[in-house]
């Protein structure tokens, strides 16, 4: 028996918090340090996963954990991670850290800030955990049920910690929205998820909602024809595949800044994984048939998104946006159904998560700080906070896909493989780098090197030292990854490499 | 002739019974302020008749007992023992329920519509279950209306007991028609009977129908439903958790054995009849819910719903599909509890039932609103709780009897469950007391509460997450009926 370092990663964030139920609600110091203890020993935990699958040879499932859950109905808690979801279980436990340092919630008394999560810090570092297992789960679950017990687990938190701890305009109205999408784009998926289970039953005999299983089950030209869109599309709209990308703009704005993290970080990585392993995989033929509507909406969201961050004015809004851009991007790649494109989209996805996360951050440091996330009432936060100036800097040139960044590494190839299928379509959708760029770039001068407004002198204060902690953090994996390709994208294409041994080559 | 397995297959009855005389006996003795210890004595008492039928009462191969009154089988004694456990919450609950919990007779009504509910499930012959629904709805009338002092009350018993009896009767007058048609009463010889019977698809239609009106009423199906939301408000809280959970489930056990054993020529017949309903049910239940402000109205037409996405494992006519059913009520009838337990406690304490009354709840005691986001959660159909699995369960077995239709029509309306259950925790956790001075309006639970609610909730997450023994047991019982 190994050591069951998934069941571990996974089940922490639940067992840690029930115990933050358990503390009393004053004690809100022990709360954090909980929530910061377990969130460190599941980011170590998963980077030593990571490394361990680096270096451990790089091959098919690793890690693999199998407990019989209910023989009778083929359910099994079976566990195992490959090149395509090592990265995400790291980049969860990144978000996970990062997003605890972020809301830990010092009261500045020379500044008034009351940065990070002041209201009922137990339940918000509760919910937030139950998210992060659920995370955790779908990432490294090979058994469909499973997948789905954990899927499920990771969008209702999202509700409550909208609503409660949200954007006080618009909390509920995206709350709910939100929720609405994910539950109505999850049960979709679960309808063809069952009658995928009915028809391998039929086909082969097999009672079993194991994924490796599922892959031989002999599914139908017709049958994949008919049920890969709805399987699809369910999970895509976790992962903001236009037009149903909808809720997520108007939850980013609406969710307090850790939430924001994790939910364009993780989360949205969640519903394209999903679409991915359960619509692409299981269910190639279809894949092949559709591939053509996959392309066309992602790249009308590549556009349509960086256009709409171009005009937004509020910061967290044009963040949102750009996160529809780049997810686009990721549905772009896997729609190419080819290795470069396939290698894009799963270093996109690692990449656009730790860049959108630190964005979120440093909007959340200048609204606690500032009280507007109005681009023009913004102006002089580089004197102010130089640090969370550089970090914005690094994410957006992470954006623009320069050089030497995650981003480059990312995007160059689903660019490429664009072009193997239909060269408009790359053509098309590079007009995004081009408004990206210029997004970026004018909001950088506006926010940060602009002269500071009348009205914001001697209220803003500069960022914490553990904002600090977490801004290094993210940067350090972005230029990683950007100047050594090599610690993730052979990793990546050893994960793309069995996509493409079920697509049969093609 | 006496043998032991008779005896066994009544234990549970035997002994409530006999706990029921000890109550009689021993409540007169009891100072007024010591009355409220009845519930003590009730549940304690349960407790132990649930070990000891575990122990000693387990069926083995089914067996015809009693004169063929009685079929001794796992899908009986799961029923039962789900029953039992209902009642024992329920007698908790009733405890510090200010009008009625200091009063032995609703601790007797308890039981002894326990009683009839027990003998529900095992019933094997028509007239034994005509006799058990009414042991088991009497008392009920009387409890739903047990506030003399309140109209609400007094208008929900009477109205039960108008409904009820006309239902009963219509019913009754079913089984009259099916003795006249098979010449025998024996649920388990009505199969071989009827199909010699030559009965044309009409009358089997009008019996069946006539049957159903009795049954769908007891579980709250439309258009049987206009009962359950006045009666659920008006009656004291407990007992109408009692009702749509325990009565509901004991309803359709007797579906299930006697559409499954008796009339199972005509499964193509009565399955379109109840996917019909279990559709017009779902949706009608979760539409009204969305609008309501009462918190046991919601509960109510809540309940509705749950009884149609239910009958998707009766629709789907398979094993898997009674087994989902039974799965479905064990996991529905433990998260329903929890959640009209949370509802009676805090009424208790603020004499409210609004949902607007809930504002600061998460403040004033931020363990009540965690029990009760687990419950409408479990209700929701949101994991680790039960209600998903179970959820799952009942949409399988009809995706499989190729029900593609239904399940989606339940999906749908599991989306709209989501808004109302969700917009309930809103005013739990979101808004706040006119004042925002929660701190000084605390709930506090008094110990029935605080036992009652956390064997609740634990049983929510364990089925929700441990779902394999539930699954065996559930599936043993289905098994019984193939």
């Amino acid at each position: 028996m190994n050591f069951p370092i998934l069941s571990i990663i996974t089940f922490l964030p639940f067992v840690a918090a029930v115990v933050m139920l358990m503390i009393p609600a004053d004690r809100k110091t022990e709360v954090r340090g909980v929530a910061l203890a377990t969130a460190a020993i599941d980011l170590l935990l998963s980077g030593w996963l990571y490394l361990q699958y680096l270096l451990g040879g790089m091959t098919g499932y690793q890690f693999i954990e199998t407990y019989n859950w209910l023989p009778a109905l083929g359910i099994s808690l079976k566990f195992g991670v490959d090149g395509m979801s090592a990265p995400l279980v790291l980049l969860t436990g990144i978000v996970m850290f990062t997003g605890v340092l972020i809301s830990w919630g010092d009261y500045d008394e020379k500044h008034h800030v009351s940065a990070g999560i002041q209201d009922r810090p137990r339940e918000f570092f509760a919910f937030l955990f139950l998210l992060a297992g659920g995370v955790f789960g779908v990432f490294v679950s090979l058994d469909l049920f499973m997948l789905f017990f954990f899927y499920e687990i990771a969008v209702f938190p999202m509700y409550l910690l909208i609503a409660i701890w949200g954007w006080i305009k618009t909390r509920e109205y995206a709350a709910m929205k939100l929720t609405l999408y994910l539950f109505i784009g999850s049960v979709v998926s679960l309808a063809g998820v069952l009658v995928m289970y009915w028809t391998q039953y039929q086909n082969t005999g097999v009672l079993s909602f194991d994924m490796l299983q599922m892959e031989s089950a002999g599914f139908s030209s017709t049958f994949q024809y008919i049920w890969f869109l709805p399987v699809f599309l369910g999970f895509a709209v976790l992962g903001g595949i236009w037009p149903f990308h909808n809720w997520s703009p108007d939850g980013h704005v609406a969710a307090p800044t850790a939430v924001s993290m994790f939910h364009a970080g993780v989360l949205m990585k969640l519903g394209a994984f999903a679409a991915l392993r359960v619509g692409v995989m299981l269910l190639p033929e279809g894949a092949k048939q559709w591939s053509w509507l996959i392309m066309a909406l992602a790249s009308i969201a590549v556009v349509y998104g960086a256009y709409i961050a171009f005009v937004q004015p509020d910061l967290k809004y044009m963040i949102g946006f750009s996160s529809v851009s780049h997810m686009g991007l990721v549905m772009l790649g896997i729609s190419t159904l080819n290795q470069t494109g396939l290698t894009g989209a799963g270093v996109q996805m690692f990449s656009h998560g730790v860049m959108t996360a630190l964005f979120f951050a440093i909007t959340g440091m200048i609204y606690d700080r500032s009280h507007t996330r109005q681009i023009p009432e913004l102006g002089g936060m580089g004197k102010i906070m130089p640090f969370a100036m550089i970090g914005f800097i690094i994410g957006g040139l992470v954006s623009m896909g320069m050089p030497g960044f995650s981003g480059f590494i990312a995007e160059f190839p689903i660019f490429m493989g664009v072009w193997g299928r239909q060269w408009l379509v790359a053509v098309f959708a590079s007009i995004s780098i081009i408004i990206t760029a210029a997004y970026i770039m004018i909001n950088i001068r506006k926010v940060f090197f602009s002269p500071l407004p009348e009205n914001l002198q001697g209220h803003v204060g500069d960022i914490t030292v553990l904002d600090k902690v977490a801004i290094v953090a993210l940067c350090f994996f972005m230029i990683v990854i950007g100047l050594f390709p090599s610690v993730m994208v052979p990793m990546v294409e050893t994960g793309v490499e069995n996509i493409m041994r079920l697509l049969g080559g093609a | 002739m006496f043998t032991p397995v008779m005896f066994a297959s009544i234990l549970p009855e035997i002994l409530i019974l006999a706990l029921g005389m000890i109550l009689l006996i021993v409540e007169p003795f009891w100072k007024e302020n010591q009355r409220r210890n009845a519930g003590w004595l009730t549940a304690g008492g349960l407790f132990v008749i649930i070990i000891v039928s575990l122990l000693f009462g387990q069926p083995g191969e089914p067996t015809a007992v009693l004169g063929g009154m009685i079929r001794f089988d796992w899908l009986g004694f799961f029923f039962k023992i789900l029953f039992m456990f209902a009642a024992v919450a329920t007698a908790l609950l009733l405890m510090d329920h200010e009008k009625a919990g200091g009063r032995g007779e609703a601790y007797l009504l308890l039981l002894a519509s326990l009683l009839g509910m027990n003998l529900m499930a095992v019933s094997a012959d028509l007239v034994m279950l005509y006799l058990s629904i009414e042991t088991a709805s009497i008392p009920l009338y009387i409890l739903a209306g047990f506030l003399l002092a309140d109209d609400r009350s007094t208008e929900a018993g009477f109205k039960y007991l108008l409904f009820g009896t006309l239902v009963s009767t219509v019913m009754l007058y079913g089984f009259s028609l099916i003795f006249g048609f098979a010449g025998t009463t024996n649920i388990y010889k009505l199969a071989e009977m009827l199909a010699t019977g030559n009965l044309s698809a009409l009358l089997a239609f009008s019996v069946l129908a006539l049957i159903l009106v009795g049954l769908g009423f007891k579980i709250a199906i439309v258009p049987f439903q206009f009962w359950a939301p006045d009666v659920y408000e008006g009656s004291p809280t407990p007992v109408a958790g009692f009702l749509s959970t325990a009565s509901k489930a004991a309803g359709f056990a007797v579906i299930v054995r006697l559409f499954f054993v008796a009339f199972p020529d005509f499964a193509p017949l009565w399955t379109v009849i109840l996917a019909a309903l279990s559709a017009i049910t779902m949706t009608v239940g979760n539409l009204l819910a969305i609008s309501q402000t009462n918190v046991k109205r919601l509960l109510a037409y809540s309940s509705i719903a749950h009884a149609g996405y239910a009958l998707i494992g009766v629709v789907a006519f398979s094993q898997l599909g009674a087994a989902s059913v039974v799965f479905y009520l064990a996991a529905y009838i433990v998260t329903n509890l929890l959640a009209f337990g949370v509802v009676m406690a805090f009424s208790r304490v603020t004499g409210l039932e609004e949902l607007k009354d809930y504002a600061g709840m998460s403040r004033r005691n931020p363990w009540l609103a965690l029990l009760m986001l687990a419950a409408f959660l479990s209700l929701t159909g949101m994991p680790p709780f039960g209600g998903f699995v179970a959820k799952i369960f009942v949409f399988a077995a009809g995706v499989q009897a190729g029900y593609v239709w239904l399940v989606i029509v339940g999906i749908l309306n599991s989306i709209i469950g989501v808004f109302y259950y969700l917009n309930a925790m809103k005013y739990v956790y979101l808004y706040r007391m006119p004042n925002e001075d929660e701190e000084k309006h605390p709930i506090p639970l008094t110990r029935p509460y605080a036992i009652a609610l956390a064997v609740l909730v634990l049983g929510v997450i364990l089925i929700g997450t441990v779902f394999a023994p539930w699954f065996s047991w559930s599936d043993a019982a289905a098994l019984n009926l193939f």
